[in-house]
């Protein structure tokens, strides 16, 4: 009995591994399953949900219409899922997709924990991954991987850019108040250095867990520092209420507000009068140029609201992606790395970018100002841009990376 | 931070935000508190309707300007109807089965409100202003305290008060807690049992209500503000013990200003200390620390 259900195995097995054994020796444009599936796992309800989220997964549903559906013949398929800012969750629906769904690309949107967590599955499972949403540099130092890919910001471009401009505005010593995990802390960090570097001193910081309910007793912190500058180096929802607590205690009549990564999200949702004169760092703009506004428009019709940074990402990553695929003629993940690191991007998110050998997506960062409610002329005219920062300089360079696979 | 090297002025501040804290555990709590111990019912949905609370007031201002002060005394009454609203359809159905059902119950509720506030607002919510009559910040010496904030021990604090006075010292109060002990006999001298059970829901329901209203415009308003909350509230109950409605008021206050004090001294831990001391009161007083042990 147990002899013939072996027998039985066997045969299957020989007959499902010979045609496969014909393909690898004639195809020429080839793609694994019958079709290429993209996954995307976000925060889809959670205090990023609204810079990223359903937003985001439409977002890459216009890049596959604009594609045209397709790529080498097959068809090309989303599947989302929310990581709910839980890294195991990240991390395992990841794992789960990769080895049961098929699924040939990893999208990850907000949350660097949860970032970290799927770019170590990716890397181990050998599958092309772009972050978009994390701004953790550890994507691209320790924790980088060959199939990793950290697409539209991070904490190091962030830094240097606010960093140095607030510094230079006279904002000479600084009290951070910081969200107490990897994204916050690694933002804290490259800021300190940077203010630092700069001629600024840092005299203090305190740490608030995820999702803090209040703020005003970090504020009463802050007041009491007598700092020039208070850098919040957290974000979505967390930035909302400190940047409202911040007004209520009269903090803002004090100390300058430095918000170190804030989304156009956050800004509608404060509103101008509670925001303006905020100095923040960007990687996209929806008002910058008229290819811009033109797609952004798109996306409206669709979500009634303008596209994030992180939104306008997900679709260029997406179109960078099947533009692979394409150029390779395959989607083996080995071959479309290598053309991905050849590639120019030029779309609506970025003009002449390019993916370094450690992951980093290069390209230019813009400094904003919120305006005043009287100088914003229509809805959703919220910024000055007051510089536009070449990639090269905004991002950490390749000499300081400390990803273990770079030859240097 | 070592707590001796903490200015003095400093730590008077963070009592005073402690106490602020505090007055919002205190009300939620009460409303746990009441219907539990009337109904023992326990209401996860309570944070769902905080939220609604603090959205009826910005949905009002937004659509019928209608200032925070009519939002005060409507959106209660609003959210307390539908309270009523809640107990005839699910509830009510649930009182002789195990408490476990009314959990999931008013769990699942609460997850379906959170969600269809989500899918119309998104989670970054919806700034509501502070009342003008409540501008400003008086300068205390040791800190600026926005006088808004002084306004929400106020309210609370009596709302509080005036709650405890009913249950515990009037004849309404006296008849509601004879009711939960023996319903038969309360009906018997002629008291519609299921009437006086179905409004102390929507009571609880219109407190929850309120202290969303005077939440929004601390923080901003999102969907998840209620989840943000109702764990912490939870504990509280629990260390106050289950039903005490002088217990969960005075533990609200309490934890608030331990609260504050972590904030200052270790603040990594801000978010878990209440559990921490809801750990210790379970070990050495399973009934809470105004819980009558049956």
């Amino acid at each position: 009995m147990k002899l013939k259900a072996l027998s039985v195995h066997i045969r299957v097995a020989l007959t499902a591994a010979l045609p496969l054994a014909f393909c690898i020796g004639t195809a020429q444009a080839q793609v694994s399953g019958t079709s290429v599936k993209i996954g995307f796992i976000t925060d889809m309800s959670g205090l990023y949900a609204d810079l990223d989220g359903p937003g985001g997964a439409e977002a890459i549903r216009m890049a596959i219409a604009d594609f045209g559906g397709t790529v080498l013949g097959k068809k090309i398929e989303l599947i989302s899922a929310d990581h709910q800012n839980k890294p195991d969750v990240a991390a395992s629906v990841a794992r789960e997709w990769i080895d049961q769904q098929g699924v040939d690309m990893v999208i990850g949107g907000t949350n660097s924990g949860a970032g970290i967590a799927m770019a170590k599955v990716a890397g181990e499972k050998k599958r092309p991954y772009f972050n978009i949403g994390a701004g953790s540099t550890r994507l691209t130092n320790e924790d980088c991987t060959p199939y990793t890919v950290h697409y539209a910001y991070d904490t190091a471009a962030l830094a240097n850019v606010t960093g140095s401009a607030v510094v230079k505005g006279g904002g000479k010593s600084w009290y951070f108040l910081t969200a107490d995990y990897a994204f916050g802390q690694s933002l804290e960090q490259d800021t300190a250095a940077v203010v630092k570097a700069s001629g600024g001193t840092v005299v203090g910081t305190v740490k608030h867990p995820l999702s803090a309910s209040d703020f005003s007793s970090f504020m009463l912190q802050a007041q009491a520092s007598k700092a020039q500058v208070l850098g919040l180096a957290n974000a979505g929802g967390d930035l909302i209420n400190s940047v409202k607590a911040a007004r209520e205690f009269g903090v803002t009549k004090t100390m300058k507000l430095a918000g170190l990564l804030v989304f156009i999200t956050d800004v509608h949702s404060l509103g101008l009068q509670a925001t303006q004169g905020m100095q923040l760092t960007d990687g996209w703009y929806w008002d910058s140029s008229p290819e811009t506004r033109a797609w952004s428009k798109r996306f409206f019709e669709k979500m009634k609201k303008m596209p994030s940074m992180a939104q306008a990402a997900d679709y260029s990553v997406t179109l960078t992606y099947l533009n692979a695929v394409k150029a390779a003629g395959t989607d083996d993940a080995d071959k479309v790395m290598t053309q991905l690191k050849k590639a120019k991007i030029n779309d609506v998110f970025a003009k002449n970018g390019y993916i370094r050998q450690d992951g980093r997506m290069i390209h230019e960062m813009y400094l904003l100002e919120v305006k005043k409610p009287e100088e914003s002329k229509y809805p959703w005219d919220y910024y000055k841009v007051v510089a536009k920062v070449p990639g090269e300089q905004a991002f950490q360079s390749l000499e300081k990376s400390t990803c273990p696979f770079i030859k240097k | 931070m070592n707590p001796f090297d903490i200015p003095i002025q400093a730590l008077l501040g963070q009592l005073l935000i402690g106490l602020v804290n505090g007055s919002f555990y205190a009300m939620l709590s009460l409303g746990l508190a009441v219907i539990f111990g009337l109904l023992g019912i326990v209401n996860f949905a309570h944070g769902a309707l905080y939220m609604m609370g603090a959205f009826g007031a910005w949905i009002l201002m937004d659509r019928f300007g209608l200032n925070y002060w009519y939002a005060l005394l409507l959106v209660p009454l609003m959210i307390g109807a539908l309270g009523v609203v809640i107990e005839r359809i699910f509830l009510k159905r649930l009182y002789k089965l195990d408490p476990l059902y009314g959990l999931l119950l008013t769990f699942g509720l609460a997850l379906i409100a959170e969600g269809i506030f989500r899918d119309q607002y998104g989670v970054s919510g919806q700034s509501y202003n502070v009342p003008d009559a409540l501008q400003g910040a008086t300068d205390l010496g040791f800190m600026v305290l926005p006088n808004y904030r002084a306004w929400v021990v106020l309210a609370s604090l009596s709302t509080c008060l005036g709650t405890w006075f009913v249950i515990e010292r009037t004849r309404l109060g006296a008849t509601l807690r004879a009711a939960t002990e023996n319903p038969q006999m309360v009906q018997a001298f002629g008291i519609n049992v299921p009437v006086m059970v179905m409004l102390t829901y929507g009571a609880g329901a219109a407190l929850a209500a309120l202290a969303g209203v005077l939440a929004a415009p601390v923080i901003q308003v999102t969907p998840l503000m209620g989840s943000n909350i109702i764990i912490v509230v939870f504990a509280v109950v629990v260390i106050g013990g289950m039903g005490s409605i002088l217990g969960s008021v005075l533990t609200g206050l309490a934890l608030g200003l331990i609260e504050g004090l972590t904030r200052v001294i270790y603040p990594e831990a801000s978010n878990i200390v209440v559990f921490v001391i809801m750990a210790i009161v379970l070990v050495l007083r399973p009934a809470g620390l105004f819980g009558k042990e049956h």
